[in-house]
């Protein structure tokens, strides 16, 4: 029972953790406004945006909305949903292209 | 946060504690309020819908041969002459994640009983939603004086207008529910239901400090999604 124990104690956390969170999300935005600023463009722009992003959306769900400190069974209910949208997204990429193909071949090549 | 601790029932951790909740043929959610349980499946159905949003927009963006408005430009402010890209948005960025750290604080001393700092908390998150959505009124009426409409504008692209009022709209519309809530739960704070463990209006269920943490999931997620939405839709 010790981990039963160890959740007691966990049931509010040090404010420290917090504020924490908080800096780092305001350091980490202001790190993607720069990615616009600086104007960074191509491949570089994207990666880094991503990157800022996953990092932000984890901090939030992990201790603003408590997740790491949740029992599995409600983590995995909440995470493994999201493949199906990853899944979404690969379909409509390959949908978005064969799109723009068939426009560009028939607005400016012609049927 | 979750207080797990069910008679007869060994809490595991990990995976093992997971398989050992899920087969147990009791609750699943052990030590989860039913209530947060709830919030978090509805949060799940709204990631969903955001995504198809998102993903929408993603196909319609790539899928047109017209070269799509440059955000950087098209959402600049000008201070003093100047075209400062993306100014309001990061603001309204800093505002809404100023107000989910107040709500992460609020959610904390709420379990603390510390009832004034909780309410003050929540009504200081609620100023900050209004803050953005103030801002986002603004945004709004900027790009439709300038001729943004669903179906054309005058940057590029014509799909533009239809997305940006689309998404940022929706988003707007979960802030100000946001903010009505937060208003009433800072009153129900300050007015000291969760101490009093008074009842609700629709309900026999008696008030507890959890109902904090359950509209601080709500608000973290408006928040979420912003995440996405400014990396998305602005940024790239």
């Amino acid at each position: 029972m010790e981990e039963t124990k160890k959740q007691e104690q966990t049931t509010t956390h040090k404010i420290g953790i917090y504020l924490w969170i908080w800096g780092l999300l305001f350091v980490l935005s202001f790190f993607s406004y720069m990615v616009d600023w600086m104007q960074f463009q191509g491949l570089v722009r994207w990666s880094l945006i991503l990157l800022f992003m996953f990092l932000k959306a984890g901090l939030i769900m992990a201790f603003f909305m408590h997740l790491f400190w949740e029992r599995y069974a409600l983590v995995n209910v909440l995470l493994w949903p999201m493949t199906a949208i990853a899944c979404f997204i690969w379909l409509m990429v390959a949908e978005f292209k064969y799109t723009l193909f068939t426009r560009l071949f028939y607005f400016f090549i012609g049927g | 946060m979750s207080n797990p601790k069910i008679e007869g029932y060994e809490f595991k951790p990990g995976f093992k504690g997971m398989s050992e909740d899920t087969g147990s043929d009791q609750t699943m959610f052990k030590g989860v309020h039913w209530g947060k349980a709830m919030m978090w499946i509805f949060l799940l159905s709204d990631t969903f819908i955001f995504s198809c949003f998102l993903i929408s927009y993603m196909k319609g963006r790539g899928s047109t041969p017209v070269d799509w408005p440059n955000p950087s430009e098209v959402f600049a402010l000008h201070v003093g002459g100047v075209p400062v890209p993306l100014l309001l948005i990061a603001i309204m960025t800093f505002v809404l994640i100023t107000s989910s750290g107040t709500m992460a604080l609020a959610v904390k001393y709420g379990y603390e009983k510390n009832r004034k700092m909780c309410g003050w908390l929540i009504l200081a998150t609620a100023v900050g939603g209004l803050t953005f959505v103030g801002m986002q009124a603004f945004e709004w009426s900027k790009l439709i004086h300038e001729g943004v409409r669903p179906w054309e504008n005058p940057f590029g692209a014509k799909q533009f207008g239809s997305f940006f009022f689309m998404i940022t709209g929706f988003h707007g519309t979960h802030v100000s529910i946001g903010v009505i809530f937060l208003s009433i739960y800072a009153y129900k704070t300050f007015a000291g239901h969760y101490d009093e463990r008074k009842r609700g209006w629709f309900t026999s269920i008696k008030g507890d400090y959890v109902e904090i943490e359950i509209l601080g999931l709500y608000w973290h997620f408006v928040d979420l999604v912003w995440v996405f939405i400014f990396a998305f839709f602005y940024l790239w």
